[in-house]
């Protein structure tokens, strides 16, 4: 993971985690993405992916969801927990 | 046909609804057993797999209890009651009083996968924000139990105020406390605390407050899931063992149900050959033979082959593999415009493209989910699977290419499942850089762990399918079958019937026959071509009634007689045309009711129809 701190979840490896920062997206697609898990200041790993790494598996809140590259590098990420209070 | 999409012996409102006085819908996030569940309190077999997004339309059933009836609504899944698709919408509109053909419901039960119940426990904010009597049911029981976790039921329905259960919707445990609940007094939920639910962080919290106050203990995941992805997601194996088991699959459709079929149509022409030696010689006798046994006989010879499919079918969809699939082929769909998403309404189109068409409300962008909608019906249904298997026994032969493992025929039937699959593709691209071009909306989608096939779920759907389509047979191709075997049989000519070139069918046929020669077709083809229309394999059923009238004995020896009538090019442009062809009445009603007019049904049946002409055209001329 790169350490500029601009990482995005498209920069994690197989098997990489860190913690959700931020979501740069339309207000009904974060929200969704939310209902899904991708909480600020949760711990997302990332699993399995298809065929050239795209789209990626993301471990997140006990399930596993499928992103593609475009959307994973609207989500923000940071290797520890920021947003302590979610 | 066209109103009941996946044929599922669901009831209508007014034949759920006589006695039925109070409606309980039933509520809850994407696979979470909502259909397992209504399956079990009703008796019904609304269509049940493991994956996001199987029920996409409200189902009612009056629940089977011992004191008054209850009308269940099953409604497809949902996150939160922000909808953003067809299918969550509609059960918006239900829980909200909005939907015209449903009544508001008098109560709600609420549905969740107990081994995530904090993320899960999140929709119960929305749901209890109703005001509606509610009972919490945590699914999944076994499931929890194997991984070693636990939940104080009684100290969760303390903190939501409404009773709360633990069950297994699978396995029918803890489901008198959902009858006990259904026959009670409806009470209204006890006003608890809840978060603002439009605020999704807030609402997560307060669930996961919920959960450690139940000294909830999430269980242990399994560790099938990891390794199975691992496997199936790796990149070379996972594609290669998906292709040995498709091809695997269709070496099995010709090798083992050969013998099936043999024993099928043994059995058809001994009854038959029975019928004739009890019934004297009549015109009667000559309708159930000739017409009846060759028509929708030739056609039931089918079915082993096609539960044979619909066992592949089902241990995809129900193994969790299905959501690995559209993950697959998301980049493939990315090229023409759409997403993986759209690659699970094309899956299912391989059963059926009518219950596909509807499997689309889960594609959030609009023009995404038209264009699945129009290229559903160009992947192979089962109702080619007759008139492939049937023209390629006749006129392909049985060589081996891979020994045993492939042959020819195997290598012909899964060329022409990948041609359907390519004018679909091609069809996409079109439509997604003109007409329906959009901008690309998110990718998001839920992997459910894999669970093992249950023996018990596959032979239900066989059953199910079985029947649908010995219904088919029944009603569609006996209906067509005698009204040909009718149109065949006059003018009489002094007093007797005419040979079937001078009658009113054969005339019919002899008219088209001008604009189908080029195709290498006959008239008696012709015929065929014309009551395939109705659905594809009836042409099976008209070649066999056809045959079965001129041959002397009424032999229904279909292969022979149609290598008189067909030549190898002209047998290959008879594939094109039905790989290609929009032949099937229910799908252009559906087409219909989905889009909301006649203009894309219409559309697309000239479109598809006018590509096999002129793609067998080209065929049977390159060829011959």
């Amino acid at each position: 993971m790169t350490s500029n701190g601009a990482a995005t979840l498209a920069d994690l490896r197989e098997g990489e985690e860190a913690y959700l920062d931020r979501i740069e997206l339309s207000e009904p697609e974060a929200r969704r993405l939310m209902e899904l898990g991708f909480l600020p200041g949760t711990s997302i790993t990332a699993a399995r992916s298809a065929p050239f790494g795209d789209p990626r598996v993301f471990r997140v809140d006990g399930s596993e969801v499928a992103l593609r590259r475009e959307t994973a590098a609207k989500l923000f990420v940071s290797a520890s927990r920021q947003n302590g209070d979610a | 046909m066209s109103s009941a999409p996946a044929n599922l012996p669901v009831l209508d409102l007014p034949a759920a609804r006589a006695g039925a006085n109070r409606t309980v819908a039933l509520v809850g996030p994407p696979n979470s057993g909502k259909s397992t569940l209504f399956n079990r309190l009703t008796g019904l077999r609304q269509k049940v797999a493991n994956y996001p997004g199987v029920t996409v339309e409200k189902r009612l059933g009056r629940a089977k209890l011992s004191g008054q009836d209850v009308l269940l609504v099953d409604l497809p899944g949902v996150y939160s009651l922000y909808p953003r698709t067809e299918d969550e919408q509609v059960t918006h509109d239900v829980l909200r009083g909005e939907m015209d053909d449903v009544p508001k419901p008098d109560a709600v039960i609420l549905i969740v996968d107990v081994t995530n119940l904090g993320r899960q426990l999140t929709l119960a904010a929305p749901i209890l924000s109703l005001g509606l009597p509610t009972l919490v049911l945590l699914n999944m029981a076994d499931d929890l139990r194997r991984g070693g976790g636990k939940v104080d039921v009684n100290a969760l329905a303390e903190q939501v105020g409404t009773p709360v259960a633990l069950v297994s919707a699978r396995t029918g445990e803890g489901l008198p406390a959902v009858e006990e609940f259904l026959e009670g007094a409806f009470g209204l939920p006890k006003p608890v605390q809840l978060p603002i639910i439009s605020n999704v962080p807030e609402c997560r919290q307060w669930s996961a407050e919920l959960g450690e106050r139940a000294g909830y203990r999430a269980p242990l995941p399994s560790s099938w899931t990891r390794r199975l992805d691992a496997l199936f997601l790796h990149p070379v194996a996972g594609p290669l063992i998906f292709a040995v088991v498709v091809i695997a699959v269709f070496q099995t459709i010709f090798l083992a149900a050969v013998p099936l079929m043999d024993g099928v149509e043994a059995m058809i022409s001994m009854s038959g050959g029975w019928i004739q030696s009890i019934l004297p010689e009549s015109w009667f006798r000559s309708l159930l033979i000739e017409g009846i046994w060759g028509g929708v006989g030739s056609v039931i010879v089918f079915l082993p082959q096609i539960l044979l499919l619909f066992i592949f079918i089902g241990v995809l969809e129900d193994s969790g593999y299905m959501a690995r699939a559209a993950l697959i082929a998301d980049r493939t769909m990315a090229k023409v415009g759409l997403q993986g998403k759209s690659f699970i309404p094309l899956i299912s189109a391989y059963a059926c493209a009518i219950p596909a068409i509807m499997s689309t409300r889960t594609i959030e962008n609009k023009r995404d989910r038209m264009a699945t909608i129009l290229i559903a019906p160009f992947m192979t249904c089962s109702a080619r699977l007759p008139v492939y298997t049937l023209v390629i026994a006749a006129f392909i032969p049985q060589q081996e290419i891979l020994g045993k493992f492939l042959g020819v025929r195997a290598a012909t039937m899964i060329g022409l499942y990948a041609l359907g699959f390519a004018a679909a593709i091609f069809t996409a691209a079109v439509l997604k850089s003109s007409v329906l071009k959009s901008a690309r909306t998110p990718f998001m989608l839920e992997m459910p762990p894999y669970r093992m096939p249950t023996l018990r779920s596959i032979g239900l759907r066989l059953f199910d399918r079985a029947k649908i389509f010995l219904r088919r047979a029944g009603t569609v191709i006996m209906a067509t079958t005698v009204i040909l075997w009718l149109l065949a049989s006059v003018p009489l000519q002094n007093g007797e019937p005419p040979e079937i070139s001078e009658s009113v069918a054969g005339t019919i046929g002899r008219t088209i026959e001008p604009f189908i020669e080029p195709l290498g077709f006959n008239w008696r083809i012709g015929i065929g071509l014309i009551t395939s229309l109705a659905a594809r394999e009836v042409v099976v059923g008209t070649l066999g009634t056809i045959y079965g009238m001129e041959a002397d004995e009424g032999s229904l020896e279909l292969q022979s007689a149609l290598q008189s009538d067909l030549t190898l090019p002209g047998a290959i442009a008879l594939l094109i045309y039905f790989a290609f062809a929009m032949q099937c009445m229910s799908t252009v009603a559906v087409v219909r009711r989905e889009t909301g007019g006649w203009k894309w049904a219409i559309i697309q049946f000239v479109y598809m129809t006018g590509m096999g002409y002129v793609c067998a055209f080209a065929a049977y001329q390159i060829l011959s």
